[in-house]
């Protein structure tokens, strides 16, 4: 007789999708999956439609058109000659220079505030509260016209230095020009010989980096510490200086003059830059000053008053045990403020910097009327700017991170 | 199976909106009122008044077109738009008639999809400058900062006109009317260029206009008129035959004073033709029989709106010029109501 305490066979009903939890869940996905491609499906489907009523194609032969407007700002060579990729490229630059420029300042900015916020002196916290409630709370766009603004009116036209008894003067022994259409300062004329001087300075740095290494393992081996920062100083210093006069004095400086109209020669910094750089730099100062001071009260008390106990000076106690953990809770928020601070450089239209947004989302999108391609073209580059900030932080963030042995 | 019934669904329906707004007359009608582009604010051009209300030359245009459609003149939305968010604005629809002094070129007309209606002001590109700079011509801008309105056509010519005379300068690119202004008092830039009716008609506004001179070189042509999308060929008849009717109007001496009078009959054909006590001319576009009348009722022929809000009388104070009526040596030439 067959016994009767076979296994069940399992027939697999069409209702156990939704009544059995062992499937319901494969079930959930993959509606949502179907809703999801059908939803992307009916948005390009929508976008292909309605070009086509509009009479439009999508492609993007528009980069290779000559631009035929000039950019300001301009890190390399171009003209209105060039064509609307080039003119993408240029604005690319310049964005990449203001969130370069911003991410140093912010980090600065933010990393005083947030250790001077914790300060036991009442004036000085009290201070930085007000900075970091300020900045924190008001949209960066005001702050980048407020800082363009005071630029521009508070500033002298070039016509004030003008004259036997100009209104305006130079600062810094006639080097620096400031007016209201940015500052003027020197810039370096390369003459022969210049690059032993470059080597010889790029050397030095090495040199530094060799001799700190050095300076640790002698101390971990003998116990013994040098003066490490005045020999690194001199180190920087030192070499190059000697060079540059050995060499006769290579490099030059270009001093901005007025001619005409404006200030030519040396850099010229626009105010359109300055303000939006030190606008998205304190703007996102404040919010890295909040991190800053979380990840140190994040370090219990206990680590401070132990290093204490083992003798170790408050300067010693911040830099080798307070700062190395807080880290490990600094950093993740840190790449978001950067990556921030980066996006919102978009807003650089609002002052005249001709940024990406400007060129290629917007004149050259203005120009083409290719909105769909230009505004793709933007979220793409964005998008691989921001994973290359993210992912660089990333690295970063897996050298300081807890290490478990 | 019923969510991609109901996603199909959803989607014809979607497509069925986006057809829908080829009638555009018949969306305006539904909606009872136009949305018409306009600048954010230009005096004479375009800009509200102390009670909100929008006045100007451009805004008679959309004006004109309300009244010719809806049969009132003030059922108009207006849209302030940038030199960079005009033809985005028109092309998705939010407004129906762009009326911007907004170039008439090629690549706008073919590339961009639109319909240029005609030209309601021939003008050209100029330069404005501080009378203290001692400037007296535009070749004498080497190296000078120029503000400009971004996304338009003068920063093309302006970069064509530099290149060409082999001089540099230093553009500032500036959104919209107002900041170009400041930025230009404010001495952050020399030079201010944009179509001479602008430069006329920012002058205007400054505390001492007579401080501050327009240089005499001109250079580009700037035909400006009011423009509407691709595709929707009714649409476009009747704001092409609105600004003929202003045009027309003058010509054939019907202004908002007389044309009560002149719509009783008159013995010129043309003028009955055009005021509907003749033919069927509404009809045919779709409108009602006195839609002309009702244009000039609400704005005016095209002499009055162009002496009220930019002529000779006004602050701007332009002359007629290439705008006075062909009869008198200058450009305006409408086709023939027939």
């Amino acid at each position: 007789m067959t016994t009767l305490s076979d296994p069940h066979q399992d027939s697999f009903k069409l209702s156990q999708l939704i009544y059995d939890s062992r499937y319901r869940s494969m079930t959930i996905q993959a509606v949502a999956l179907a809703a999801f491609v059908l939803a992307l499906g009916w948005l390009v489907n929508n976008a292909v439609v309605n070009l086509a009523a509009a009479g439009k194609d999508f492609n993007f032969s528009f980069l290779s058109v000559r631009a035929g407007y000039d950019i300001n700002q301009r890190l390399v060579e171009y003209s209105s000659d060039s064509d609307h990729l080039r003119a993408a490229y240029v604005g690319l630059l310049n964005t990449l220079l203001v969130a370069f420029m911003g991410c140093i300042l912010a980090t600065i900015v933010g990393v005083a505030a947030g250790v001077l916020r914790l300060s036991h002196n009442w004036i000085t916290a009290k201070i930085m509260t007000v900075y970091v409630e300020s900045f924190r709370n008001i949209p960066v766009l005001l702050w980048i016209i407020a800082f363009f603004a005071v630029l521009t009116e508070s500033t002298p036209a070039p016509k004030a230095f003008r004259g036997a008894e100009p209104e305006a003067t130079m600062w810094l022994n006639d080097a620096v020009a400031v007016t209201n259409r940015g500052t003027y300062i020197p810039a370096p004329v390369w003459g022969d010989g210049s690059w032993v001087v470059v080597v010889t300075f790029f050397l030095s740095l090495a040199a530094i980096v060799f001799f700190g290494r050095y300076a640790q393992k002698r101390f971990e081996r003998t116990g013994l510490s040098l003066p490490t920062f005045r020999i690194k100083l001199a180190i920087f210093a030192v070499p190059a200086v000697l060079v540059f006069f050995v060499m006769g004095s290579p490099i030059g400086l270009e001093y901005p003059a007025l001619k005409g109209f404006n200030f030519r020669g040396g850099f010229h910094v626009r105010n359109s830059l300055i303000a939006l750089w030190l606008a998205l730099s304190f703007y996102a100062g404040a919010f890295i000053a909040e991190n800053v001071r979380a990840g140190i009260l994040a370090v219990s008390k206990g680590q401070t008053e132990a290093a204490y106990a083992l003798g170790l000076r408050p300067g010693k106690t911040m830099n080798l045990v307070v700062l190395p953990q807080a880290l490990r809770v600094i950093i993740p928020p840190m790449i978001s403020n950067y990556l921030n601070l980066t996006k919102n450089t978009s807003l650089a239209i609002a002052v005249g910097y001709m940024d990406l947004r400007a060129t290629l989302g917007g004149i050259t999108l203005n120009q083409t009327g290719r909105e769909l391609e230009a505004m793709m073209m933007m979220m793409l580059i964005y998008l691989v700017i921001s994973l290359c900030i993210s992912s660089a932080m990333n690295v970063y963030n897996k050298s300081v991170m807890l290490k478990e042995r | 199976m019923k969510k991609t019934v109901f996603l199909g669904a959803l989607t014809v329906a979607s497509f069925a909106a986006g057809l829908a707004s080829a009638g555009t007359l018949e969306d305006v009608q539904a909606r009872g009122k136009l949305n018409c582009g306009v600048t954010t604010g230009l005096t004479g051009f375009a800009a509200p008044d102390a009670n909100g209300v929008w006045n100007g030359f451009d805004v008679a245009i959309c004006r004109a077109v309300a009244a010719a459609v809806l049969g009132d003149g003030a059922a108009v939305e207006f849209t302030p738009t940038t030199g960079q968010t005009r033809f985005t604005a028109l092309g998705s629809g939010e407004i129906d008639v762009l009326a911007r002094n907004t170039t008439w070129t090629f690549s706008r007309d073919v590339d961009l999809k639109f319909e240029f209606a005609g030209v309601n002001l021939y003008d050209g590109q100029g330069f404005m400058v501080p009378k203290d700079l001692g400037v007296s011509s535009a070749k004498d801008l080497d190296g000078a900062t120029v503000c400009i309105q971004t996304g338009t056509t003068t920063e093309l010519n302006l970069a064509d006109f530099f290149r060409a005379n082999n001089i540099s300068y230093e553009p500032v690119p500036i959104e919209t009317n107002a900041e170009a202004q400041q930025q230009y008092l404010a001495g952050a830039c020399d030079v201010y260029t944009t179509d001479a009716s602008g430069l006329a008609a920012t002058r205007a506004t400054f505390e001492n206009p007579g401080d501050h001179i327009v240089l005499p070189e001109i250079i580009s042509k700037e035909p400006l008129g009011p423009l509407v999308r691709h595709g929707d060929n009714e649409w476009g008849d009747i704001v092409r035959w609105t600004l003929n009717t202003l045009i027309v109007a003058e010509e054939l001496g019907v202004s908002s004073a007389n044309v009560e009078e002149l719509a009783k009959g008159t013995n010129n054909p043309e003028v009955n033709r055009m005021l509907g006590t003749e033919g069927n001319l509404g009809e045919q576009l779709g409108l009602s029989a006195d839609w002309a009348k009702n244009i000039i009722m609400a704005v005016g022929n095209y002499g009055e709106v162009f002496e009220r809000n930019i002529g000779e009388t006004t602050p701007i104070g332009l002359a007629r010029g290439l705008n006075a009526q062909w009869k008198d040596g200058g450009l305006l030439y409408a086709p023939p109501f027939r």
